[in-house]
């Protein structure tokens, strides 16, 4: 499987550096390899290396704002979504639907606080596997026994809602520390609560999926981040 | 829009630009084509004012009719007529066998892939059964604008997968229709309704039809139809109401008649019947009805109380998938506020009440469930084509995965992943000297091979022989705004695009695709070459407008003399994209290519050079001039 960030390049050729002046592949005229468009004959013009962050015009940080997210997201779709050059000719097509496809994988990165963790991880160079993991941490072993054991052995609706609420909470505490984390820059704290949260929203859908056994569960809403 | 940029009495091919894109509902019960103009969606009606078109097809000695006649002559030739083809498409022999009883067809045995009838004499892929719909659809709506139809939107249920996706395409392609896109149902039928009544915040369409289930979760918000999740079951559907009235009949009557074996023909004429039945009974407490055949003759009576429960078990599997989407939408069945019901059978009132339960709200069905899905296609069709500032955004409704070792599967694409959407993954090889390897991809949500449905086997050729594992191959899966798949693979180490083989499990080659253009159409030829034609003069006329601005910005750039000769070479294209000579038009486009290099490199030089001046020396020493967007975080 590759990193994130060797995805975000995917399409990418060498030398489209955002300061380098391109020769738009329509018009052949000069275009900032920054401008998304020609600005002579307007053409679409092909997706340079970018990371997520800036390719939706966000701060990189692992606080972000949702709303704005959508905002920008909903943007970028409106200027290079395939629907928009659905009569423009075949070239043109296929740049838009590159495109289209990497706005999409940065808002899927960067909406899901896992997989933003991760890869404000694999920014600053460190790989986190996609497989399965060993727990180095033992702290964080101990607790992931105990409460699977717990879950085992939760008889009834009520004693599972509990599991679910607690998980809940410290799913919302653990995005927390992993923001702090990374907004000091202690990428070895980050990392491991990114393991931390990734035990823990595998416990929390195991815990949904044993709620189901009970008949219509409430949903817990999953704490925004 | 660029094309329509062009001065009056100019416009190279009025034929092309005039040519209205409308909106195809292709349904497992009836069909519709809707057109739209100005944002206010219509559906064409024949003359005695009926939009729909039963997705009825009859094979008679030398014609084939479709729609109201063809389901006459259910009657009379059933043996002849195909009805509900949709449920085969991108179908295998296999998938048939398991809705055995289901189907009153009579198939190929000895066909591999996707599935053919056996019919009059013919044998016949679903496909082609569906472009005879399509080609109906195109004939009314050219007689009904009076002039010609060449471009569509077509509907196909949110559940279908890719096989079932290319099938629909290929057919529409077979009928002479170029498919802008492909929509889903009820994002189509979301669009008809969000635009009709600006609504805002999360909705839920159900769209129960003929043969087919969606449920999907969206949220719109200014001209934004965002789908959030989306589930179903791709063979569920009123049909299947048919089916259980149908079974209630034929085994009253095995029981009155001794009559116990069920030919396809009784089939077909005990499935009408039932049809006429649940219908009946949408409005009625109780009917009776005879069915006849093979000289016998038996009645049967059926009230509301019985046929809700024959029915429950599908209600019930449609209200389990609504509970679980709504689920994988991370929301909660109170943070919908609306429901939109399409699709006919929506109308049975069991449907409507446990809609209702399950939402808690009543839900909307103010525009005609058998219109909406075509109106919403409509619409969609003019955004393509005249532009729109509304923006659907879909998504896979099915994970795409992987067989691995021991046939278990590795998902590449989750499901509800907004699409287009594309995911690399490595393989290498397992023994030295290895220079092909096969691929299996397949699309569901289980964790077996033989679980999910298998879309295709591709052969990755020319790999270079090195030891085992030293070779590092990236494949590249691809999902386009249409939900069908590209794989395109690549050896690392080399650097060599690796030939990609595919083998749809249950689509149809190239080849047949072929043979299918030039057997059904007298007119294959020239329909490959029109469409050859349109690609070089929508090419051509990009180039005559990028060459126009060029000369608007940067003209000073041009002594008079070469101006000249650049306005020659212009006028010359222009001149050829009038003619229907596709060789002239390609000539003259490189000619133009050609006489302005220079230019293009003029526009080049002086590009870099303003680039460079608005960057001082201490700066380009740091290195900020090729990383100017650094600078400005």
């Amino acid at each position: 499987m590759q990193t994130e960030a060797q995805s975000a390049e995917r399409g990418a050729k060498a030398g489209d550096e955002p300061g380098v002046v391109r020769a738009c592949w329509s018009c052949r005229g000069p275009v900032p390899a920054i401008e998304l468009f020609c600005k002579t004959c307007e053409a679409l013009q092909a997706p340079i290396a970018r990371d997520h962050f800036q390719r939706l015009d966000l701060k990189r940080a692992y606080d972000v704002d949702l709303e704005r997210l959508d905002h920008s997201y909903f943007r970028y779709q409106r200027l290079l979504h395939p629907d928009r050059f659905a009569t423009k000719s075949a070239k043109e097509r296929a740049i838009s639907l590159q495109h289209a496809t990497d706005v999409n994988e940065a808002y899927e990165v960067l909406r899901d606080p896992l997989r933003r963790a991760e890869y404000l991880l694999s920014l600053a160079g460190l790989v986190i596997n996609s497989g399965e993991q060993t727990i180095n941490d033992l702290e964080l072993l101990t607790d992931s026994m105990e409460r699977r054991e717990a879950l085992a052995e939760a008889n009834g609706a009520a004693k599972v809602d509990e599991i679910i609420a607690v998980a809940a909470s410290d799913i919302a505490s653990c995005r927390t520390d992993i923001a702090i984390a990374f907004a000091n820059q202690n990428i070895d704290a980050a990392a491991s609560l990114t393991t931390r949260l990734k035990y823990l929203q595998k416990l929390a859908a195991e815990a949904r999926s044993a709620r189901a056994r009970y008949g219509a569960a409430p949903l817990t809403a999953t704490p925004g981040s | 829009m660029l094309l329509d940029i062009h001065e009056p009495g100019e416009t190279p091919t009025p034929h092309e630009t005039d040519s209205t894109a409308v909106g195809i509902d292709l349904g497992t019960t009836n069909s519709l084509v809707a057109v739209s103009s100005g944002g206010k969606p219509e559906v064409l009606r024949n003359i005695h004012g009926e939009g729909l078109v039963p997705s009825i097809v009859a094979y008679d000695a030398d014609q084939v009719v479709v729609g109201y006649a063809a389901r006459k002559s259910l009657a009379d030739a059933p043996e002849l007529v195909v009805s509900s083809i949709k449920r085969l498409m991108g179908r295998g022999l296999e998938d048939v066998k398991r809705l055995a009883g289901a189907l009153p067809f009579e198939v190929d045995e000895s066909a591999e892939g996707m599935v053919r009838l056996k019919l009059a004499g013919r044998t016949l892929t679903p496909v082609e059964v569906s472009a005879e719909i399509l080609r109906t659809l195109k004939r009314r709506a050219e007689k009904s604008l009076d002039r010609e139809v060449t471009r569509a939107v077509v509907t196909v249920p949110a559940y279908f997968d890719d096989a079932a996706r290319t099938a629909t395409k290929d057919s529409a392609r077979l009928a002479g229709l170029d498919v802008l896109r492909l929509v889903n149902e009820p994002t189509a039928a979301a669009l008809a309704y969000g635009l009709d009544k600006g609504s805002e915040g999360l909705y839920a369409v159900f769209d129960l039809g003929g043969g087919t289930f969606d449920v999907s979760i969206l949220k719109m918000q200014k001209g934004v139809f965002q789908v959030l999740a989306t589930g179903g079951d791709s063979a569920l559907g009123g049909d299947d109401f048919d089916h259980a009235i149908a079974e209630r009949f034929l085994s009253e009557r095995a029981r009155d008649t001794g009559l116990d074996e069920t030919t396809p023909v009784d089939a077909k004429l005990a499935l009408e019947t039932a049809r006429s039945a649940k219908e009946h009974l949408t409005e009625n407490d109780n009917g009776s009805w005879s069915l006849g055949g093979r000289g016998t003759q038996s009645v049967h009576t059926l009230d509301t109380a019985t046929f809700d429960t024959l029915i429950t078990p599908l209600v019930d599997r449609t209200i389990e998938i609504c509970l679980s989407v709504v689920e994988d939408a991370e929301l909660n069945v109170n943070d919908i506020a609306g429901v939109v019901l399409v699709g006919g059978s929506t109308r049975v009132p069991q449907v409507r009440r446990r809609v209702a339960a399950c939402f808690g709200c009543e839900p909307l069905a103010d525009i005609d469930p058998d219109e909406v899905v075509a109106l919403g296609a409509a619409l969609q069709a003019e955004a393509l084509t005249a532009g729109s500032d509304t923006l659907l955004l879909d998504v896979t409704p099915l994970s795409l995965g992987l067989e691995t070792m021991g046939g278990v599967v590795e998902k590449v694409i989750h499901r509800n992943t907004p699409i287009p959407v594309a995911m690399a993954q490595e393989f290498t090889t397992y023994q030295d000297g290895q220079t092909a390897m096969l691929i299996h991809v397949v699309q569901g949500e289980r964790e077996m091979v033989d679980q999910n449905r298998s879309l295709a086997r591709f052969t990755l050729h020319d790999i270079p022989p090195l030891t085992a594992g030293a070779a590092r191959i990236h494949v590249n899966f691809a999902l386009d705004a249409d939900g069908i798949l590209t794989v395109s693979a690549r050896e690392q180490s080399t650097s060599i695009e690796q030939r990609v083989e595919v083998k749809p499990s249950y689509g149809l080659s190239d080849e047949d695709m072929e043979s299918m253009l030039r057997d059904s159409m007298k007119h294959a030829r020239v329909d490959m070459e029109t469409r050859m034609l349109t690609e070089s003069r929508v090419e051509a006329q990009r180039n005559v407008l990028a060459l126009r601005a060029a000369l608007d910005a940067d003209g000073d750039l041009l002594r008079a003399i070469e101006r000249r000769s650049v306005e020659n070479a212009l006028a010359g294209l222009e001149k050829a994209m009038a003619t229907p000579d596709r060789e002239l038009i390609e000539g003259w486009i490189e000619k133009l290519d050609n006489e302005t290099q220079f230019f293009a490199e003029r526009r080049m030089d002086r590009g870099i050079r303003e680039a460079l001046a608005g960057v001082s020396v201490d700066d380009l020493e740091r290195g900020v001039g090729t990383d100017a967007d650094s600078a400005a975080e």
